[in-house]
């Protein structure tokens, strides 16, 4: 039906891939056509952040940006952070530590977690806050979600700056 | 059993984890979006841009020859039959006054007409070709204007009704009307050393589950319709859509997978009627999901209520009478109008002593968003009027606030007559408290917070005034009589057990606890549970997830068929023995002799009953039904600081405590009394519908806001035991109550720390600056 489909190409979790899209298609709805459905629709304007992705190592709400836009850009989502036998520290906690209610806001915290960890040395509270501000949670009033994150980054922090 | 015995749980009373916790923390596809197939038609529904008119003309037919569409709906195309889309018991306490689509429109967000495309762009550019013609009619926005003498009528259609014999007045705009005295309110009026008569007013809001309202149905390949939807009552979904589109209940499945937050919202028929209606017509699977701007206007609301409360007090502090008036707009539709308006009462009265009582409540249309269910229900509105007033009558009397409620409250062994006057859309039940742990709740919360330095508010001075605030709460535990659960769990050869419930878990952890109590009454362990829940087709029926039901009216069920399995295990377990069954018992996952001698594990017995001898699958099945409704109770306490500049009220501390019998997963009731706390929280302290014209100026998370991590308030929950004999070991429920305490909370600390008294919310920084200046002149 189109006639001279717009492709985009970028890294999606570690592998270079193209797709066909259309120049007004969000990279919401792109991913997840894709199967990538651990990105949550939560709002589509970028204030619940249940779409967050990590594009170039900063969180984005996947939701605003328009696919195009990830061209040459490398794009990590939910589906590249842990598996069934080894989740990530980060989820481990929030498992372990009944965080995770409906569980719909829970990828896009993850995300922005990776982010986090990925850019700063330190935690302190304020910059957590920062970085977690924009993933909304409407079950967990946040105790669990940030109890399970502090632990995660207590522990970097006493293990000292990241080698790599 | 007692409190002392929970000690010998083994998995109830212990924070197993979650069962769906890994798939979900790994972004697993879980959610109704994930099932959504490539090939699926989107669906998109032209709303009514007025709050009342009469749709005079409706022309679809170029909106039909757009590319991608495949069918459009309006009211000239499909079965015009009354309904109601609240989830309830049936029939429904509420009015049929809802048709899949009308012929007149009563807020802005009313459906007027549908269509299903190939793309979301080919549905949005069709529904800008539908012409519709509408004849303006004069709106009505308050209780005030809708109870007036001459109002326009909202409800004007033929068909409206009850299907229940309760007062219903559609030409007086009147949805419902439910009271109940007792003792004599007036005498007890007069008995009174200080009387008390204010008006408290609350607003509207919306759940915001971060997964908006979304519907899937697909023709499956025997022509059924298979609907896959984020609802909180799958059963009463199924019945609802055979009702709306007029076939039978045979023909149609519902299938509920994982649910991003409910929170009431979803106890609600809202989109699965269209969805269901385009898969037939189209024979295409069709998919549709609110926006969050649809989630706000379309979506269901907090009724907003306005409560008279009238109370008399004696100097002993002896509450002589309480009076309450409540007037409940239940916007355009009336579906949860009359039971909300019921649980004003029903939730609040009883927690105090007092032999005089008075309660009237009203329920009318406006043409304004629609009331329905949300976690409180009616308790939180009523529970405003309530605990402020508590506090007003301890002043008055010289007595600290949290002694008045000490010497009245509700305590083990006493009744109400409130129980036995108002319930559902009926009588209520006559009951007395068995478990009652609010006492020590109390206690435990003054001594968190620091209860003892609470100064009065003429002592504070300077910009910053810090102030302390408390409230009692209690709700109820399922609709006793009314709500029924099922439950049946199967054995498989490796010991492990399917067990299948038509309860509904929405993220709450109810699968998680249902297996919990299953395990526990199996003697085996939670992980051995394969939990499967809600599909009509596949499990047993249950009413869904509402009133606070689930642990108590479904764990029960889920007990009592696990208690069945366990017979048939005790059974061949002593056959393979050889033993009598009365000298075998369950333990570890294995039967065994008394004394431990002889023993055979539950996989070998599976795997004997399936393939070696007198073979039979060994399947327990059980439904549960409520004599009672025994209420958790909840003392919240709060220290604020109040900026007398500019009215900002800053959470320095909150303090949750609960009674929720025995917690049977303690770390899912705290994230259950966190996350309702801090629900409150926002709502008293920010949320609210704004309007113009009817219209919400306000649809969405940048303009109504709702608490973020960073406005997060420090949250201490504490779980306070008791033993509810009535309910599976010892468990009542936990989820609701824990959202009515802020505002009450907030009111009495503001009050606390500026002598301001404030009778609305949220207690934003204009309305507390008010208040304040108020109090200084
Ligand atoms: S869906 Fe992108 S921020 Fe809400
Ligand atoms: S767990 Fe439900 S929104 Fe966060």
């Amino acid at each position: 039906m189109i006639k001279h489909p717009h492709t985009v190409t970028f890294t999606l979790n570690g592998e270079l891939k193209t797709f066909i899209t259309r120049p007004d298609e969000k990279l919401l709805d792109l991913l997840r056509r894709e199967g990538y459905k651990g990105t949550k629709y939560g709002c589509g304007q970028g204030t619940c952040g249940a779409c967050t992705v990590l594009m170039d190592g900063r969180a984005v709400y996947a939701c605003l940006l328009f696919a195009m836009q990830a061209e040459n850009r490398n794009v990590r989502t939910i589906e590249s952070v842990g598996t069934h036998e080894k989740p990530s520290e980060f989820q481990q906690e929030l498992i372990d530590g009944a965080a995770v209610q409906c569980g719909f806001c829970i990828p896009g915290m993850i995300m922005s977690a990776e982010a986090l960890m990925q850019a700063e040395e330190v935690y302190p509270d304020d910059i957590v806050r920062e970085y977690m501000d924009g993933n909304l949670c409407r079950c967990t009033g946040y105790e669990k979600i940030w109890g399970a994150l502090r632990r995660v980054l207590d522990r970097r922090e006493a293990a000292g700056p990241k080698t790599k | 059993m007692s409190l002392e015995q929970t000690k010998n749980f083994k998995q109830v009373n212990h924070s197993v984890r979650k069962v769906d916790a890994v798939q979900l923390a790994l972004g697993k596809p879980s959610y109704v979006a994930d099932f959504a197939p490539r090939d699926a038609l989107i669906v998109k529904m032209l709303w009514s841009p007025h709050p009342h008119a009469k749709i005079v003309s409706v022309d679809v037919s170029a909106a039909e020859k757009m590319p991608g569409v495949k069918a459009v709906l309006w009211h000239g195309n499909v079965p015009r039959i009354a309904h109601c889309t609240a989830g309830q018991g049936f029939p429904e306490p509420s009015p049929y006054d809802t048709f899949m689509f009308d012929v007149k429109v009563r807020f802005v967000g009313d459906r007027v007409a549908a269509v299903a495309a190939e793309t979301e762009e080919q549905a949005k550019a069709a529904l800008a070709k539908i012409k519709v013609v509408y004849e303006k009619l004069t709106p009505v926005f308050s209780i005030d204007e809708a109870m007036a003498d001459g109002a326009p009528i909202i409800h004007d259609e033929p068909e409206a009704h009850v299907p229940i014999p309760i007062p219903y007045e559609p030409k007086k705009n009147l949805v419902a009307r439910v009271g109940c005295e007792a003792g004599d309110f007036e005498k007890g009026m007069q008995e009174a050393d200080f009387t008390f008569d204010d008006t408290y007013e609350t607003p509207y809001a919306q759940h915001c589950p971060i997964e908006p309202y979304v519907s899937l149905a697909q023709i499956d390949s025997a022509g059924r319709i298979v609907i896959t939807t984020s609802t909180q009552v799958p059963f009463h979904c199924r019945r609802i859509v055979a009702q709306t589109l007029g076939i039978p209940v045979q023909k149609i499945r519902v299938i509920k997978p994982r649910i991003g937050g409910g929170f009431g919202s979803k106890q609600e028929i809202l989109l699965e009627d269209v969805v269901a209606m385009f898969a037939l017509r189209t024979g295409r699977p069709c998919f549709w999901q609110f926006t969050r701007e649809e989630n706000f206007r379309t979506g269901r609301t907090r009724h907003p209520i306005r409560v008279r409360i009238r109370t008399g007090i004696k100097k002993d502090g002896t509450i002589t009478a309480i009076g309450m008036d409540c007037w409940n707009n239940t916007g355009a539709y009336g579906g949860h109008g009359l039971t909300v308006v019921s649980c004003c009462g029903s939730k609040v009265l009883p927690l105090y002593r007092c032999e005089n009582i008075h309660f009237l409540g009203k329920v009318y249309y406006t043409n304004l968003p629609v009331g329905g269910a949300y976690r409180g229900f009616g308790a939180t509105q009523a529970f405003f009027a309530m605990e402020s007033t508590m506090d007003k009558m301890a002043e008055a009397i010289g007595m600290d606030p949290l002694k008045l409620r000490q010497l009245n409250h509700i305590k083990s062994g006493e009744g109400s007559p409130v129980f036995a006057a108002l319930g559902e859309g009926k009588e209520g039940v006559p009951m007395t408290v068995g478990s009652c742990a609010l006492g020590e709740c109390i206690t435990k919360g003054a001594a968190e917070i620091g209860w003892q330095n609470r100064a009065d508010w003429r002592t504070k001075t300077g910009r910053y005034r810090r102030g302390l605030g408390m409230a009692c709460l209690m709700q109820g535990s399922s609709i006793p009589h009314i709500d029924m659960g099922g439950a049946s769990i199967k054995m498989n050869e490796d010991g492990s057990f399917n067990l299948l419930v038509g309860a509904t878990d929405l993220g709450t952890g109810s699968d998680t606890v249902l297996a919990q109590i299953a395990a526990e009454e199996l003697a085996t362990t939670t992980d051995k549970m394969i939990v499967y829940s809600s599909d009509t087709d596949m499990t047993p029926f249950d009413v869904g997830a509402y009133a606070s039901s689930t642990t108590y009216l479904s764990g029960e069920a889920a007990r009592k068929a696990a208690a069945d399995a366990k017979r048939q295990i005790l059974h061949t377990g002593a056959e393979m023995l050889n033993l009598p069954e009365d000298q075998v018992v369950c333990k570890d996952a294995h039967v065994q002799s008394k004394d431990g001698q002889h023993k055979v594990s539950y996989g070998d017995i599976s795997c004997y009953s399936l393939y070696s001898k007198n073979q039979y699958q060994i399947i327990g099945t059980a439904s549960h039904v409520t004599h009672k409704s025994p209420p958790p109770f909840a003392a919240h306490f709060a220290e604020i600081e109040v900026d007398t500049w500019t009215g900002i009220v800053k959470v320095l501390k909150y303090v949750s405590t609960i009674d929720c019998g025995t917690a049977i997963n303690p770390a899912l009731c705290e994230g259950q009394t966190e996350g309702g706390t801090l629900n409150g929280i926002s709502y008293a302290l920010t949320e609210q519908y704004l309007f113009k014209n009817g219209r919400m100026t306000n649809a969405s998370f940048t303009d109504y806001h709702i608490f973020s991590m960073r406005d997060r308030a420090p949250i201490k929950a504490i779980l306070v035991p008791s033993y509810e004999d009535t309910g599976p070991f010892g468990a009542k429920s936990v989820s609701e109550i824990c959202i009515n305490g802020p505002a009450p909370v907030f009111g009495n600390a503001i009050y606390n720390a500026t002598g301001a008294r404030l009778n609305e919310f949220p207690f934003t920084p204009e309305k507390v600056l008010e208040a304040i200046r108020a109090v200084k002149q």
